[in-house]
């Protein structure tokens, strides 16, 4: 077996002048079409991390579009819930947990998405995060980290890694960077996973995974924010980040971690770029703790009696 | 739109100039390597990609997934598609035979 050359030729021949029927995206149903092309920067990981959760609730959740409502903050990834065209809200800065716990106290068969940014959920937000993971209120919270604060031109973030040049930092970073799934972890989520945005379609499944667990569940995506974090650190283009993702990520698994977080760390070397990134489903507890919403039921229940 | 059907399979690959922002990501990602820059520029002012050899498609949806801004998608022919399907059991059924 010979593999064939890679050929250069332009062929017209396939192409077809009047088509039977007009075409029109997959998701376009749920796209709001006036909003699109998107604001994000060619080659951006949102767009992708979009894609993967309209994918993941249309092939693999059985859960009704009806119910579903999709929240965001501020910041590039905080128009995630202007261009999906489902029940939404863009909440103010770092407040679109405690929107989403209201949402589920108030209606417990809706299943909020929190679609947002490290800058917004990790640094203002940290706080309603820590207390939504303890008290296990059912949410799902998408996080793109692009360890970089993108919209603002690219200053120092808790998520930027050790030595890496921003703008408020052109010397070098000297404090260490958040793990956000530790910190996830530490506080109490029962479902926690990692992907980067090459990986789209076992980002998708863990997606639909995470809708479908009962409980607080939170999914970490590193994207590339090739225009502020990739061009002062020299690491190309959208293309080459995305290809240094699919380089650096390792596989990991329950067993592999056997609950010692560190092994979770993202590993970033000064000139290379990423060198380690731990992805997979980290922790999914099945003997689960009553979700919030039900407590609350069971407490009215016992004051009725 | 530019749409491409495949010679053999029937399907349909398109591409939408009016979405696309030439971050060439499809074109990286493409394991046939089908996908090229065009000469053209859209209304935005961007190099858009488009298929330069339908024929060497496997369908594998490595550039509808990648791409950012839904500017390019398969559509699927279904009929074509149970056809195949139905071909794929016969010829099954009478190896075993």
């Amino acid at each position: 077996m010979t593999a064939k050359k890679k050929t250069n030729e332009i062929d017209t021949s396939t192409m077809v002048k009047n088509p039977p029927k007009k075409f029109h995206h997959p998701y376009d149903e749920l796209l709001r079409k006036y909003a699109i092309p998107t604001i994000y920067c060619p080659g951006c990981g949102i767009g992708t991390t979009i894609q993967a959760f309209l994918e993941a609730i249309t092939k693999y959740t059985d859960i009704p579009h009806e119910n579903i409502v999709v929240i965001s903050g501020i910041g590039c990834t905080g128009r995630a819930s202007g261009y999906i065209n489902l029940d939404g809200f863009h909440a103010i800065h770092g407040r679109a947990i405690p929107f989403a716990s209201g949402v589920e106290i108030a209606r417990p068969d809706i299943k909020p998405v929190i679609i947002s940014g490290d800058g917004d959920l990790f640094s203002i937000g940290m706080g309603h995060l820590a207390h939504a993971a303890r008290r296990n209120i059912d949410m799902t919270v998408i996080v793109i980290n692009n360890s970089i604060y993108g919209l603002t031109g690219g200053q120092d973030a808790p998520t930027t890694p050790v030595g890496a040049l921003t703008k408020t930092t052109p010397y070098g970073k000297i404090s260490y960077p958040f793990n956000l799934s530790q910190i996830a972890i530490a506080n109490g989520a029962t479902f926690c996973a990692r992907y980067t945005v090459y990986e789209f379609t076992p980002l998708a499944k863990a997606i639909a995974r995470g809708m479908n667990h009962q409980g607080f569940s939170f999914i970490e995506v590193i994207s590339n924010c090739h225009v502020n974090f990739g061009r002062r650190n020299n690491l190309g283009d959208a293309i080459a980040m995305r290809k240094q993702f699919k380089k650096a990520r390792v596989r990991m698994t329950e067993k592999d971690i056997n609950k010692d977080w560190h092994k979770t760390d993202i590993e970033f070397k000064v000139g290379v770029g990423f060198t380690k990134i731990p992805t997979g489903i980290f922790l999914e507890e099945k003997e689960r703790p009553i979700e919030f919403s039900e407590r609350i039921v069971n407490a009215y229940e016992i004051k009725k009696s | 739109m530019e749409v491409h059907q495949h010679p053999e399979k029937k399907y349909y690959l398109i591409t939408d100039e009016s979405r696309c922002k030439g971050c060439g990501l499809c074109i990286a990602f493409c394991p046939k390597n089908c996908l090229g820059f065009s000469d053209e520029y859209n209304d935005k002012g961007w190099r858009v990609a488009k298929m330069q050899r339908m024929r060497d498609c496997i369908k594998c949806y490595m550039c509808e997934r990648s791409c950012p801004d839904f500017a390019i998608f398969i559509d699927e022919n279904e009929q074509t598609e149970k056809e195949e399907l139905l071909k794929e059991e016969k010829t099954q059924e009478e190896k075993k035979n």
